[in-house]
């Protein structure tokens, strides 16, 4: 299976992307934001339909339109019940223009179904590249703030108290959080991104009892998601993301069963 | 004579639609143990907003002494975002408050701060215990080490024992009059509940809606909370 090279591609990118996913899934749970990371993911999808429709690269349209649109909300600031709203309507939009995109651009339906549904033998060596590099990006930004994110993401009354620059921060974790959206959408598709972005991180909650231990449970469980679905889609030619959904969901009712039989 | 770390000089504060505090001056001493006491709406909170500058006074100055730098202040808060699913232990959460950029994990000197600060609150046996399943004392505690971490020179608890019981209400105090006088940290406690305001404090300032009063705590008789009350 590995001689492949397409299948050594995916399983490059397929780690890039678990890890990372591992990583800000942690946060994503932490700060209450499964829901906005949805939506990231359909704005990615109007991103990369935008690409196409430019004739760029997707990930360049995805990458551009959800690191605008996270500053965007970012800047909606912390009025929970306004950027909800607010949320819905941008990610309405975005389905929107993404159909519109795809439509203006020509392109046939396979493209749009590699969008949204991710692929496995859609991604280039050039490909794993620049997600290599958008991750490791990802990645020293988060180690640097670590503490930060940390503090803020787990007690923000605390953070806000001890006068941390918690607007900053919140702006800095959204664009990571649009890279991170970008790059998982390359395997798992623009649909199901939010799979690998919250359901590892939330099955972990149930296995940890430090932000250390909770990112290396959701790291390990979004490997094993994303290795084995790969596996399994190459076995059967099924597609990957269904394989992946069902891993996480399991890992994710597994926890849920332990934390019940534990109580 | 006892220095001053913080004055209030002809404070004044006013949201748009009202106004909370009308000339307000204090002088508080290191070492002292202040309660702060009032009904609903007298401008407690308020009053913390703005020793946080988190406000800004609407006239009046509000200093610390010699500067701002050298007060660190530590706030515990009524009210935390805590669930019974909350991820992280005493422990850990305890050592949120290192925030720094660089080095994701703590240095052995920080570890042994943190210990330190747990021992000194009598959570190092339950260190380990997930934040979520403590009790409400255990919690106001881990609250209180936290803000404690960073060796503050004057402590905030506002309204920090309002939802516990008797007991364990004792016992977070008990904790904090001992570090109040053996280290000499400045305390500001706010609360509605003048027996426990009584108690522990050895000054007051009691607001009411308009004007204060401030003195030793001996002198906040059960006939002055009702005049001030009903005033």
């Amino acid at each position: 299976m590995l001689s492949y090279p397409f299948m050594q591609n995916a399983y490059m990118a397929g780690t890039l992307i678990a890890i990372i996913s591992g990583i800000m899934g942690v946060f994503v749970i932490a700060r209450n934001m499964s829901f906005l990371t949805h939506t990231l993911s359909e704005i990615g999808f109007a991103g990369a339909a935008f690409g196409i429709f430019m004739g760029w690269q997707p990930l360049n349209g995805m990458l551009l339109f959800t690191t605008i649109s996270s500053i965007g909300v970012g800047e909606l600031g912390a009025k929970s019940s306004r950027r909800e709203n607010s949320i819905t309507a941008i990610s309405a939009l975005a389905i929107g223009l993404g159909i519109l995109f795809l439509s203006l651009a020509d392109s046939n339906a396979s493209y749009a179904t590699g969008i949204l549904f991710g692929s496995v033998i859609g991604i280039s060596r050039a490909n794993v590249v620049q997600m290599m590099i958008l991750s490791i990006s990802v990645l020293v930004v988060v180690v640097v703030i670590y503490r930060y994110l940390k503090f803020d993401s787990f007690d923000p009354i605390g953070a806000q108290v001890k006068g941390l620059w918690t607007r900053t921060l919140s702006v800095i974790f959204l664009v990571l959080l649009a890279f991170s959206v970008s790059v998982a959408a390359q395997i798992v598709g623009s649909l199901l991104i939010f799979i690998l972005l919250t359901l590892p991180a939330a099955a972990a909650k149930y296995f940890a009892h430090t932000v250390g231990m909770m990112i290396s449970v959701a790291v390990a469980f979004s490997l094993v998601g994303v290795w084995l679905g790969l596996y399994l889609s190459y076995v059967t030619n099924w597609p990957v993301s269904f394989f992946i959904a069902v891993i996480e969901v399991l890992f994710y009712f597994s926890a849920l069963v332990y934390q019940r039989i534990r109580a | 004579m006892t220095e001053s770390i913080l004055q209030l000089k002809h404070l004044f504060f006013a949201f748009p639609d009202k106004q909370v505090l009308n000339d307000l001056n204090y002088d508080l001493k290191r070492g002292d143990f202040l309660s702060i006491v009032g009904e609903n709406g007298v401008g407690k909170t308020t009053l913390m907003r703005l020793i946080l500058q988190d406000l800004k006074p609407s006239s009046g100055t509000l200093d610390f002494l010699p500067n701002r730098q050298a007060v660190p202040v530590g706030y515990v808060p009524q009210f935390r975002n805590v669930d019974a699913e909350y991820p992280l232990s005493i422990q850990d959460f305890v050592g949120l408050n290192f925030a720094k950029i660089g080095l994701p994990w703590l240095t052995a000197k920080e570890r042994r701060r943190v210990n330190e600060i747990l021992t000194e609150t009598k959570l190092f046996d339950i260190r380990r215990r997930p934040l979520g399943q403590a009790s409400g004392g255990e919690k106001q505690k881990a609250y209180l080490a936290q803000a404690l971490l960073d060796r503050p020179r004057l402590l905030i608890l506002d309204e920090s024992t309002a939802s516990l019981d008797p007991i364990a209400k004792t016992e977070l105090l008990d904790l904090v009059k001992q570090i109040n006088e053996n280290q000499q940290l400045t305390v500001i406690f706010v609360t509605h509940d003048i027996p426990l305001a009584r108690r522990y404090g050895d000054h007051y300032l009691f607001l009411s809606p308009g004007h204060y009063e401030a003195g030793n705590i001996s002198e906040l008789t059960n006939e002055k909370v009702g005049a001030m009350n009903n005033a």
